[in-house]
């Protein structure tokens, strides 16, 4: 098993007509994703490019199709309430690619959404390797395996994966957090999810700088996970403290999401650190062999 | 966005937070004519995003039309004493005429956003007016929390408790529960992502008063309010940010470092990652910067010339992984770029993989440039180049 999403997870994509929506859902179906619907408000009893069904709500789409996922690409001031919809329509996993969404929408989701897992905003989304994808991560790079892989950014995470596969390190599930101040899913909340998956036997912690994500991911491991092969990289390690580089997440203030304080997390629990992206496949790999033995 | 002094306190007037009474004043006769109105002492002070005014001289006391014009003068004619991050200082356009207080005591009240809860979190610690980080190194003990439930919002309870909590001095107790739910208000209503007073002042006359302003505004948020375009337009972008704008980059795209090794990727990841390679060949870092999706060739061009006008790069290092982005326009992006400059040249070093990446390398050896394979490569050859080896 993966986490979260497998080959028969139905999926239905919020803003399936508009550019992004209709390019990214053609991809997914290509993988092999259960693509069963779309909305668009308006549009409802149209065939989308694809030849999917268009529903005017979620509600309708949940209704007529079963479905139970959602990746939402709605322009920023709608996420909130796109959000909001798939929750009342029973949606139980959404994730949100959406950048710039208002971080007090974003609070307001997660604080008021018990028992929906939202990944992102702002993110890549997550694929389980092999059977199916939900986001706009490049399927080709990816390898059906054992290591999970948690992220909070894009196109480092495909720099990653795509070392892992070129070691011959195969792929569970790969989750893009995101890279927002505030996200609905977490690095513990995907290690607890990972615990608890058979297939997945080695996990890429891949953090940056700013926030306490990866020393809370670090306490998690150091409790749950001391077993289980794990490899950390920060970016952003020599970035200077007060500007925000990109993400507006990674940000370092005071004494919080120092790049030190982070590395020593997680050296305490165990876990190597690799100083370069290239490092994590060797360091992976004796982390196997070592726990192993 | 951060807003000035004047601007955060308008918005805590239309809140209901007190504040002293105050003139917005945009030239030294403005002052004047406002001391001639208004007798008494008054304070002056400068409308800057920079911290220390206080120390930079440009916080002054003043009595009258002569000494105002005067005063005002003389903080406005030199700029905010520069920094790390404002090489330049900050020149000052604006000054707030303001009440003079009678100070008792001086407290801490903020509203933040809690990243590990997810949630509104409101402060409040005794040791007002100096910096919080610093009450967090000295005193951590003595700032008290409370992550508010959005669900629920905000109940007087919870000022109350963190009245007590933190050791307030008396005077603050019955006030500061409903200075906070305005507090909450504004944070709420204008989608801040900090509002912070600092010093939240006890006047000896018994009344609580909001001494100094500061909100950082969500940028993502702005749409939600017109006002805030208006504001926006007289803030002061610091160079880097005014350069991205230029570039057609977002604000937080690129930043300078000094270093010899230019570096551009696509995504801030990337972005980051790429800068910690060069610095772990060895290499001093100029830049980062993070091109976003769609490196098509206007804004190849674009970045290239905003790192070798703009920074002392020897070399620039490109380094895109192509996921959605194909590795074929990128590297026609670049060769377009290359033809089409009228900059310095500086050798590159770039590095593509990804989607199409043969076609891509293919069109980058038509023209004479020769791509890295891997990342590591990229920073490594970089490094020499900058080194002159």
């Amino acid at each position: 098993m993966s986490i979260y999403l497998d080959k028969n997870s139905k999926v239905i994509v919020q803003g399936i007509t508009g550019g992004e929506g209709s390019y990214h859902t053609g991809r997914m179906l290509a993988y092999g994703t259960q693509i069963v619907g779309g909305v668009t408000p308006g549009k409802g009893g149209q065939k989308s490019e694809h030849g999917l069904p268009v529903f005017n709500t979620v509600r309708e789409a949940v209704e007529a199709t079963g479905a139970t996922h959602t990746c939402i690409f709605v322009p920023p001031p709608f996420a909130g309430d796109a959000l909001f919809e798939a929750y009342e329509a029973g949606i139980s996993f959404a994730v949100c690619i959406t950048e710039g969404v208002p971080v007090h929408d974003v609070m307001s989701v997660v604080g008021a959404t018990p028992g929906m897992q939202i990944i992102g905003p702002n993110c890549p989304g997550l694929i389980s390797p092999g059977r199916a994808s939900i986001g706009i991560m490049p399927g080709h790079i990816f390898k059906q395996g054992n290591v999970g892989l948690i992220s909070r950014s894009g196109t480092l995470t495909y720099e990653v994966v795509d070392g892992l596969t070129r070691a011959g390190l195969g792929q569970s599930t790969c989750v893009g957090i995101g890279g927002d101040p505030i996200i609905g899913t977490t690095f513990v909340d995907c290690l607890r999810a990972f615990a608890n998956d058979e297939e997945t036997k080695a996990i890429v912690v891949c953090g940056e700088i700013g926030g306490s994500d990866e020393e809370d991911a670090a306490a998690f491991i150091a409790e749950h996970l001391r077993g289980t092969p794990i490899v950390a990289f920060i970016g952003g390690r020599n970035a200077p403290p007060g500007k925000s580089l990109g993400h507006a997440g990674a940000i370092i203030s005071g004494n919080f999401g120092t790049p030190e304080s982070k590395i020593a997390a997680f050296k305490q629990a165990g876990v190597p650190i690799a100083e370069r992206p290239s490092d994590i496949p060797a360091l992976l790999k004796k982390s196997i062999e070592s726990l192993n033995s | 966005m951060n807003l000035m002094e004047y601007q955060g306190k308008e918005l805590f007037r239309r809140s209901g937070i007190p504040i002293p009474r105050s003139q917005h004043c945009t030239t030294p006769e403005a002052v004047g004519d406002f001391l001639a109105a208004n007798p008494g002492e008054w304070v002056l002070k400068a409308q800057v995003l920079m911290g220390g005014r206080g120390k930079a001289g440009k916080i002054k006391f003043a009595t009258g039309r002569e000494q105002g014009i005067a005063l005002a003068r003389e903080i406005m004619a030199t700029p905010m004493p520069p920094n790390r991050q404002n090489p330049k200082g900050e020149a000052i356009n604006s000054l707030l005429v303001e009440e003079k207080l009678s100070i008792a005591k001086e407290a801490y009240c903020a509203i933040t956003v809690d990243r590990a809860t997810k949630r509104p979190v409101a402060m409040v610690s005794k040791y007002g007016g100096m910096e919080i980080e610093e009450v967090a190194h000295e005193h951590p003990e003595s700032i008290a929390k409370f992550f508010i439930d959005t669900a629920i919002g905000y109940s007087p309870f919870i000022g109350r408790e963190l009245a007590f909590a933190s050791d307030l001095d008396p005077g603050y107790r019955k006030q500061l529960p409903a200075i906070l739910a305005s507090l909450y208000h504004l944070f709420f209503e204008y989608g801040a992502k900090l509002v912070e007073i600092n010093p939240l002042a006890l006047t000896t006359d018994g009344r609580v008063i909001a001494s100094d302003a500061k909100v950082e505004l969500d940028d993502d948020a702005l749409f939600k309010h017109k006002k805030f375009a208006e504001w926006h337009a007289v803030l002061p972008l610091d160079e880097d940010e005014q350069l991205a704008t230029e570039a057609g980059l977002g604000i937080r795209n690129f930043r300078r470092f000094g270093g010899t090794v230019g570096t551009m990727a696509n995504g801030a990841g990337l972005a980051m990652a790429t800068m910690d390679a060069v610095k772990f060949a060895g290499g001093e870092i100029a830049n980062f910067l993070d091109v976003g999706g769609g490196a098509n060739a206007e804004r190849v061009r674009n970045c290239y010339e905003l790192v070798v006008n703009h920074t002392p790069a020897k070399v620039f290092f490109i380094n895109i992984f192509g996921g959605i982005t194909r590795g074929d326009e990128v590297a026609k992006g670049i060769v377009e770029a290359l033809r089409t400059t009228t900059s310095r040249k500086v050798p590159l070093v770039i590095r593509l993989t990804g989607t199409n990446e043969e076609q891509g390398r293919k069109i980058l050896a038509d023209a004479g440039m020769t791509p890295v394979e891997t990342m590591d490569e990229g920073a490594a050859q970089a490094v020499r180049i900058a080194a002159g080896a």
